[in-house]
């Protein structure tokens, strides 16, 4: 399954978001950031405690559901008495579930994370990027890899010069993608593939914000 | 001989003569003075300048003003072109711009990624990439338009380079690599430096194979080593380079001092060693930061006086 992969803010942004704000109400999401340990009801209890050191008074908290999903509204209904009391909404979901609070409450909201990329779990706590959804989908002529998501480059002709290994020049941690490709392509016996000039890209497949209304 | 541009470099290629070209990296500030006082080192000795396009990702004067300041000293600039900066707009726009002040040629690249350099959080664009850029640059040269379909008044005629690293791996898609440049437009290429010989040559050897020597002008890349540690420093950090343990140990094994002239020495006896090999159109002498040496290397390697061409 997908997930929206996040990361803690560092604490100076935080401090520096919260600082006019002293009466905090904290929400969790019991999906995404519940895998990615970022705000799991784990997490939303030790952002209370740095809270409360910082000398914020935290009015309440909960882990919603699921923060992105329409139902949220039950959950914010549930809490309005606290809610209603704080200045501001600490939120540690992803930004989807950041936006979909603050179109629902009249408040100030504060976002704990930082949303990186919809990933895939790969393994256990490791989640890769693996789509960057960019509208024009070049995976039938990749071997199912995508340059546009696993090259740094985001390079659909083949690799750059800085393949070291079979890993990215920029981080050894990182496959190059047009190694994996070559290998693929050369298991499944496609590797003509890989001689095919692929033209500028459609970067306007989708043109941000993306907006579609399915017809009939 | 059919010219396809004014390029002086390809005059020399296409006249059968063996190309030497060199580098100057723009300064990192507004004098123009640091580009005259660079090509002056190297004029007498090369055909072409290439004029690079914030390498390494350190933001510096832009090549294509580079270029032009080259360009009114009377000596044949290679604008220097990576995609990394620029969407097709304003790479076309810069191509218009190049071939108005009469710059004949460019090399088209990719370029390092931006973490390498002083902005490491800005936005890389690849709107294209080298290969796109190689394609457009001669679409409109050679078919007077602008990628979006347009006429070109006055389409500009430059001839077209691209690079090639016969050394980063897998080493099996190198060669295809480099014949889908030579389809998408390139008439030359500069390598990256060379100091696993033995490897470039089984390169250029399928290259040769396949008829792409012929297809193509193949300058072969060379940069002189000013010490051991750099050696050391090539051979371990920088992603896609092949230095072999015989070139660290021979100058670890120089006494400190003598370290650059056998740094210049192992960088004359490759260009003797390849100048023989069938294939090898030319050289590319990027001695960085060390331009005073250029002439040295150019003439030991048996290459100086160079050609003249109408």
């Amino acid at each position: 399954m997908i997930r929206s992969i996040t990361r803690r803010k560092p604490d100076e942004e935080l401090d520096r978001l919260l600082e006019h704000q002293n009466r905090v109400f904290i929400f969790g999401c019991g999906t995404c950031t519940t895998l990615t340990n970022t705000g799991g009801a784990e997490q939303v209890q030790a952002m209370q405690e740095y809270l409360a050191s910082k000398g914020k008074l935290v009015t309440g908290s909960t882990v919603l559901p699921v923060a992105c999903d329409n139902l949220t509204h039950e959950g914010l209904r549930a809490f309005s008495g606290q809610i209603n009391q704080a200045s501001a909404l600490v939120i540690m979901s992803c930004a989807f579930g950041v936006q979909n609070i603050a179109s629902q409450l009249q408040k100030m909201v504060i976002p704990a994370l930082d949303t990186l990329f919809i990933g895939k779990e790969t393994g256990v706590g490791q989640f890769n990027e693996v789509c960057t959804q960019c509208g024009t989908c070049v995976l039938g002529e990749t071997g199912g890899i995508c340059p546009v998501t696993a090259c740094h480059k985001g390079l659909i002709n083949g690799p750059c010069g800085g393949t070291n290994n079979g890993k990215c020049e920029i981080d050894k941690n990182k496959d190059c993608a047009w190694t994996l490709i070559y290998n693929r392509l050369a298991e499944i016996g496609q590797l003509d593939l890989m001689k095919r000039f692929q033209p500028p890209r459609n970067h306007q497949g989708e043109p941000s914000p993306g907006k579609i209304l399915l017809e009939g | 001989m059919s010219l396809n541009t004014e390029s002086k470099l390809e005059k020399i290629l296409k006249a059968g003569h063996l190309a030497v070209t060199s580098e100057c990296g723009p300064p990192r500030g507004t004098s123009l003075d640091k580009i005259e006082e660079k090509a002056n080192l190297i004029k007498d000795c090369v055909d072409a300048i290439n004029v690079t396009d914030n390498q390494t990702s350190v933001t510096r004067m832009c090549s294509l003003a580079a270029c032009i300041k080259i360009k009114l000293m009377g000596l044949e600039p290679v604008l220097q072109m990576v995609t990394r900066d620029r969407n097709r707009i304003a790479m076309q726009s810069d191509i218009l711009g190049a071939a108005a002040f009469g710059v004949n040629n460019m090399l088209c690249l990719s370029g390092d990624h931006q973490s390498f350099g002083d902005c490491a959080t800005g936005q890389n664009v690849h709107d294209l990439d080298s290969m796109q850029l190689v394609q457009t640059v001669r679409h409109m040269r050679d078919e007077g338009k602008f990628l979006g379909g347009g006429d070109i008044a006055g389409p500009p005629k430059i001839f077209v380079g691209a690079a090639a690293n016969p050394f980063a791996d897998p080493f099996e898609v190198r060669v295809p690599r480099l014949a889908k440049k030579i389809a998408a437009g390139a008439e030359f290429i500069q390598t990256q430096c060379i100091y696993n010989v033995e490897k470039f040559e089984k390169w250029l050897e399928i290259a040769r194979d396949r008829g792409l020597t012929e297809k193509v002008f193949i300058l072969a890349g060379v940069t002189p080593m000013k010490s051991a540690g750099m050696a050391r420093y090539m051979k371990n950090r920088v992603p896609g380079m092949d230095v072999p343990d015989e070139i660290v140990k021979r100058l670890s094994d120089t006494p400190k001092e003598k370290q650059a002239d056998e740094g210049i020495k192992i960088c004359i006896e490759t260009m003797q060693r390849l100048k023989e090999v069938k294939g090898v159109a030319g050289f590319h002498v990027m001695a960085i930061e060390w331009e005073e040496k250029v002439p040295e290397l150019v003439e030991g390697a048996g290459l100086y006086p160079r050609p003249e061409v109408d």
